[in-house]
């Protein structure tokens, strides 16, 4: 068990086993949004509050659940770095910020693009939307961070810390906005609050949410290889990679 | 050579800290200058409207405080990182996040406390009623602190980088915001004669979080800086 | 047909999510994708001059 973690973190290794599961990756990703998609647009009814305009629930949902997910594991990664130094997890952990910072902007984008209808304006101060944009500058000041330290060893350890106390601040984020806004008594905000939501809705949701998924493991895995090969161009195993 | 017990190492890098500010009295006035200048432009801006200006006047008073805190923040590892001092106190025998905290210390007091001598004049003069004005006070006195203390991670992470200061306020701003939130809040229901106890044992709570937690991340990063 | 386009009356909301979304997701695989290309050749380059 250990042997394999071992094996696992190392850079080679990761390299060689992350490009082989690509494709399959890929197809898996394919089916799953194939399978979404039909389900939301085709199967799924029309909504007899929102009309069609919820449709955009399967984007919306499933970038929100990636934006918080992918957060979550860039401080998990912070953790294992700054006490095992596993330089696996320091890839892992700069190549997820973009794709974290384009879903939480996906999911704000597309809120909007639902709210602008439903509610009447483009943008409401709320708990969850101000939370939101909030984990959008975290994200950026993530990526900020690693890009102004040159030595990326240290950009990573210096990463790690900002994503562990960001992750930290996150709930303390979310539930000081939602007291504020309870507080100020403002708008009520209509959510998507269904107690029982229709299986014809759910499932399509589920396929989109775990497409997503599948789509940061893709394109995380991508994103890694090149930063691998980046960071260790100078070691043995990436010249016999481009030796070939 | 007689080794310095914890509290009196504590009360050592204080003093010593403090002595170098009143020499340098821009390090006093600077902040203090900006955080009047700042909330005197919003009447400028918005007009002097009466009702309009007490309404907000303790989200200007809190985003000023905000900004002048994150102005003020390089001071706090800036120099001893410019001369060495730095290195010499992380090798220092004594644990990090002490000296870390007691250097924090010494920025509040040259910082934040005279913000908070201030705010009660400022508050009169944005038409701020009296029960808020003590609330608000109240919120200056438990939040300046925090801010210095959750500042001080994001000086530590960026003490080492030449252009620094712009990255520091993306880095912090977000992780200040539900400080802000509470604190106005907080005079809000001040004003409008509201029990606001909540607002305070929330800012309490990160008070003591802060204490604790801040200074150990701080360390890290500084340490991380430094290599 | 037509009624699917028109997304009862929300086309001009619903379809922007779908499109930003397939930009999204397209741009997080094809960007790694063309730098990994890139890298590949920068490192071949190196090599062979390196051998030289």
């Amino acid at each position: 068990m250990y042997l394999w973690f071992h094996k696992f973190g190392s850079p080679p290794h990761f390299y060689r086993i992350a490009g082989k599961w690509l494709p399959w990756l890929g197809g898996l990703f394919i089916l799953l949004l194939v399978a979404g998609l039909y389900g939301g647009l085709f199967l799924a009814p029309t909504d007899y509050q929102q009309g069609e305009s919820y449709r955009i629930i399967f984007i919306h949902v499933p970038a929100a659940w990636m934006s918080l997910f992918i957060y979550v594991t860039m401080a998990f990664c912070g953790v294992v770095i700054i006490v095992w130094r596993m330089k696996l997890a320091e890839v892992v952990l700069i190549s997820s910020a973009p794709i974290g910072a384009s879903f939480t902007f996906l999911a704000l984008a597309t809120g909007s693009l639902w709210g602008k209808p439903m509610w009447g304006t483009w943008w409401v101060w709320d708990a969850r939307l101000t939370s939101e944009l909030i984990l959008l500058f975290l994200y950026l000041g993530v990526i900020g961070l690693h890009s102004a330290i040159e030595d990326k060893r240290v950009a990573s350890r210096a990463v790690a810390i900002l994503a562990i106390v960001g992750v930290v601040n996150i709930p303390i984020i979310h539930y000081s906005v939602e007291w504020w806004n309870s507080l100020h008594q403002g708008p009520t905000v209509t959510k998507f609050d269904k107690p029982s939501i229709y299986w014809s809705m759910l499932i399509p949701l589920l396929l989109m949410a775990l497409a997503f998924q599948v789509y940061y493991v893709l394109a995380l895995f991508q994103s890694c290889r090149v930063e691998l090969l980046r960071r260790e161009r100078n070691s043995k195993w990436v010249e016999d990679i481009s030796d070939d | 050579m007689n080794r310095l017990s914890l509290s009196q190492a504590f009360i050592y890098l204080l003093r010593r800290d403090l002595t170098l500010a009143f020499r340098n009295r821009a390090e006093f006035a600077n902040p203090l200058l900006f955080f009047i200048l700042v909330i005197t432009l919003f009447p400028l801006a918005i007009g002097a409207i009466p009702e309009l200006l007490a309404r907000i006047a303790p989200g200007i008073i809190w985003v000023a405080a905000l900004l002048a805190a994150m102005l003020s923040l390089d001071s706090i590892f800036r120099s001893d990182f410019d001369d060495g001092s730095l290195e010499q106190l992380l090798m220092s025998a004594h644990p990090m996040p002490l000296l870390v905290l007691a250097k924090v210390t010494a920025h509040w007091l040259v910082t934040g406390l005279p913000l908070l001598m201030v705010s009660p004049v400022l508050a009169e003069m944005l038409g701020m009623p009296q029960e808020a004005q003590g609330m608000l006070m109240l919120t200056i006195l438990i939040g300046t602190p925090i801010l210095s203390l959750i500042g001080s991670i994001g000086v530590a992470l960026t003490v080492g980088l030449p252009k620094g200061g712009i990255l520091l306020s993306l880095l912090i701003l977000p992780l200040y915001v539900p400080i802000l939130i509470f604190a106005s809040s907080a005079i809000e229901g001040a004003a409008g004669g509201l029990d606001v106890s909540a607002q305070i044992y929330m800012l309490l709570a990160f008070l003591f979080l802060a204490i604790s937690l801040s200074p150990v991340a701080a360390a890290a990063a500084l340490k991380m800086s430094m290599s | 047909m037509t009624e699917f386009f028109n997304m009862g009356g929300y086309a001009v909301y619903v379809w922007p999510s779908y499109g930003l979304a397939a930009i999204i997701l397209w741009l997080n695989w094809y960007l790694p994708t063309r730098q990994h290309a890139q890298v590949l050749r920068q490192l071949k380059r190196r090599n062979r001059d390196g051998n030289k």
